[in-house]
């Protein structure tokens, strides 16, 4: 990873990733069974390179369809689901994969990030096992590929465009 | 959810996006604003999003999702609730007009959000098969052991087993008898009993197919769910039960050594029956309605009685009097606990009082037991075959007519939770204090003063 203060890692423009940071919610699209684009709000999670989102095994139907299908849209709407106010809105396209080799373990790697956008999550897990399947969960990583953005949140403006840059060898995480 | 009823969600929400398969198959996503439902027409307009890389298209399915949740500062967020629709859009001047055809939805409030996850264990379940296929190794949840046995044997009920089996090591005690070892002993034999007593009933409920209908469990009714949830098999089960039940049973087989009591034999019997026949074919008396007389023989003579004969080495009527109010109010928290349960119990054929008797007449036959129990330790001092003090038992009744009052206000499974606690709570008080009954008895006694 790379970047200065000025810059943010990555290529993602800053307000995007200032939103990423803020949001509580975003809607994940994925392409379901048949085809059918399906979308699911979920709480992301921005590592500096990738968005990161959880999913539990008990609705985990949202993860079989990106194996079948990694490609994904995040979107960052609700201006209500956001930790401070912001007013930009922004549309994220990119590949999904999903890391499941232990769904009772691994994805607690994303707690640190989830507390602080949820703090009583760890209230929850100390109540482990009254939701044993609630914490049994595999995290879904997406790696931005093009990013659509509206400064001042209005969609009635054409939206500013950004892409991931070619990848590198030895760069390429999908 | 049907797109009338989706449609009228939306209107509330402040927020939408709209999301489509691109000219190259991946989804896409846009914000939208200015939105507005015409309930009469069946459509949502909104301005037409600016610019060819976001233009929504005609000539593919789109969907509109619209959601709303409320930020709790320092804690996260509540309220959740989105609907999802799809269907086909056109552009009308500068607006997008969308048709939808089909909807989807989740709001907390009309659907638990303990509830909605109950209806995705098989999801889970299924996720679980095909990451084990995946992967070439089996996957499946865990918990940490000690939550896991927690969980399994339902162990928090054990109240239901000590209230009655220290009131018999106390009434042994008032009549002079009380040995540490064989009361340790019973003690043990008997939570073991419980034990593999919620242990089998989660087998032959499994096997019956009870719990698996049952998607309002709650800590207080529906099973403890491991096998359900895949963190313990069905046979891992039987075996936990099976260990439970050997340590009882040979443990009562020491006791009836040491004691050489027919009377100790009988009781001990008649329990390990009642335990296994409770759920277990062929006798299924809880499928039958006779759950809680089961419950109430089980958690109230037969261990109260037990204890007091593994002491004494015979029966008396006082033990036997004063189980009666324990096991009415231990009878009383399965009959509560089955309220929520009472449609998945109808379904899995299984006849509880509850599912038997109208939601009026439960409410009634509550109170009725209830003040029964009491009526039973007032008159049992009254004959003089309590002591004085376990009067002071009464002062648990305003608990009882808390759940009463709390019976009639929800049918509701979460509703009711508070409801089972004080029921539970009940049951606990009422038999302490007859405990201290007891102990303040043994006091008068030692100090010379008369009974």
């Amino acid at each position: 990873m790379s970047g200065t203060p000025d810059e943010p890692m990555g290529w993602l423009p800053a307000p995007v990733v200032e939103l990423l940071d803020a949001a509580l919610v975003a809607d994940l699209t994925v392409v379901g069974r048949g085809g059918r684009p399906l979308t699911h709000p979920l709480i992301p999670f921005w590592d500096g390179e990738r968005i990161l989102m959880t999913s539990s095994a008990l609705f985990s139907r949202k993860v079989e369809h990106i194996k079948r299908d990694p490609r994904v849209a995040v979107a960052i709407v609700d201006r209500e689901a956001l930790t401070k106010p912001l007013q930009a809105r922004a549309t994220i396209q990119g590949i999904a994969r999903i890391v499941e080799d232990d769904p009772h373990v691994t994805w607690e790697r994303v707690l640190p990030l989830w507390r602080a956008k949820e703090p009583v999550i760890d209230r929850f897990l100390k109540m482990r096992f009254a939701l044993p399947l609630f914490f049994e969960r595999a995290i879904i990583e997406v790696t931005p590929a093009r990013c659509l953005w509206w400064a001042d949140g209005d969609t009635s403006r054409e939206p500013t465009e950004a892409r991931a840059p070619r990848p590198t060898r030895g760069r390429a995480h999908v | 959810m049907d797109v009338a009823t989706a449609l009228r969600k939306i209107s509330e929400y402040p927020y939408s996006s709209v999301f489509w398969r691109d000219d190259e198959g991946a989804p896409l996503s846009v914000p939208v604003t200015d939105f507005a439902v015409d309930p009469v027409e069946g459509t949502v307009s909104f301005a037409a999003p600016a610019g060819d890389a976001v233009r929504v298209p005609a000539d593919r399915e789109v969907g509109l999702i619209s959601g709303h949740i409320r930020r709790q500062p320092e804690i996260g967020y509540d309220e959740r609730r989105y609907v999802e629709l799809w269907g086909r859009a056109r552009a009308v001047g500068e607006r997008v007009v969308f048709e939808p055809t089909d909807a989807w939805g989740w709001d907390e409030a009309e659907l638990p959000f303990m509830e909605y996850s109950e209806r995705g264990v098989e999801q889970a379940i299924r996720y679980f098969g095909g990451l084990s296929a995946q992967l070439g190794r089996p996957i499946r949840p865990r918990l940490q052991a000690g939550w896991l046995f927690f969980r399994a044997t339902r162990l928090p009920f054990l109240s239901a087993t000590f209230v009655p089996v220290l009131l018999g090591l106390a009434i042994a005690a008032h009549h002079g008898a009380f040995d540490p070892l064989t009361a340790l002993l019973t003690v043990i034999a008997a939570a073991a009993v419980h034990l593999g007593l919620n242990v089998s009933n989660d087998v032959f409920d499994d096997v019956l197919g009870a719990d698996r209908l049952n998607y309002t469990p709650t800590p207080y009714s529906g099973g403890s769910r491991v096998i359900q949830y895949g963190l313990l098999s069905r046979r891992e089960m039987t075996l936990l039960s099976a260990g439970l039940y050997g340590v009882a049973i040979l443990i009562g087989l020491v006791l009836v050594l040491m004691t050489r009591s027919v009377e100790l034999l009988v009781i001990g019997l008649v329990g390990i029956v009642i335990s296994l026949g409770y759920t277990a074919p062929p006798l299924k008396l809880v499928y039958r309605g006779l759950g809680e007389f089961a419950v109430a023989l089980g958690f109230g003579p037969v261990m109260l009685l037990g204890a007091y004969v593994v002491q004494t080495g015979r029966v008396s009527l006082e033990a036997l009097v004063a189980s009666v109010p324990v096991a009415i109010l231990v009878a009383l928290i399965l009959y509560v606990n089955e309220i929520p349960d009472r449609l998945a119990d109808a379904a899995a054929g299984k006849r509880t009082l509850v599912v038997r008797f109208s939601p009026e007449t439960v409410r009634a036959a509550y109170l009725v037991a209830a003040i029964a129990a009491f009526a039973v330790i007032v008159a049992g001092v009254a004959a003089r075959l309590l002591p004085l003090p376990t009067l002071v038992a009464l002062a648990a009744l305003p608990l009882a007519l808390r759940v009463y009052r709390g019976i009639g206000q929800t049918a509701n499974a979460y509703g009711l939770m508070s409801v089972m606690a004080t029921n539970i709570k009940l049951h606990m008080v009422a038999g302490a204090l007859l405990l201290a009954g007891y102990l303040a008895a043994i006091g008068a006694a030692a100090f010379g003063l008369v009974r």
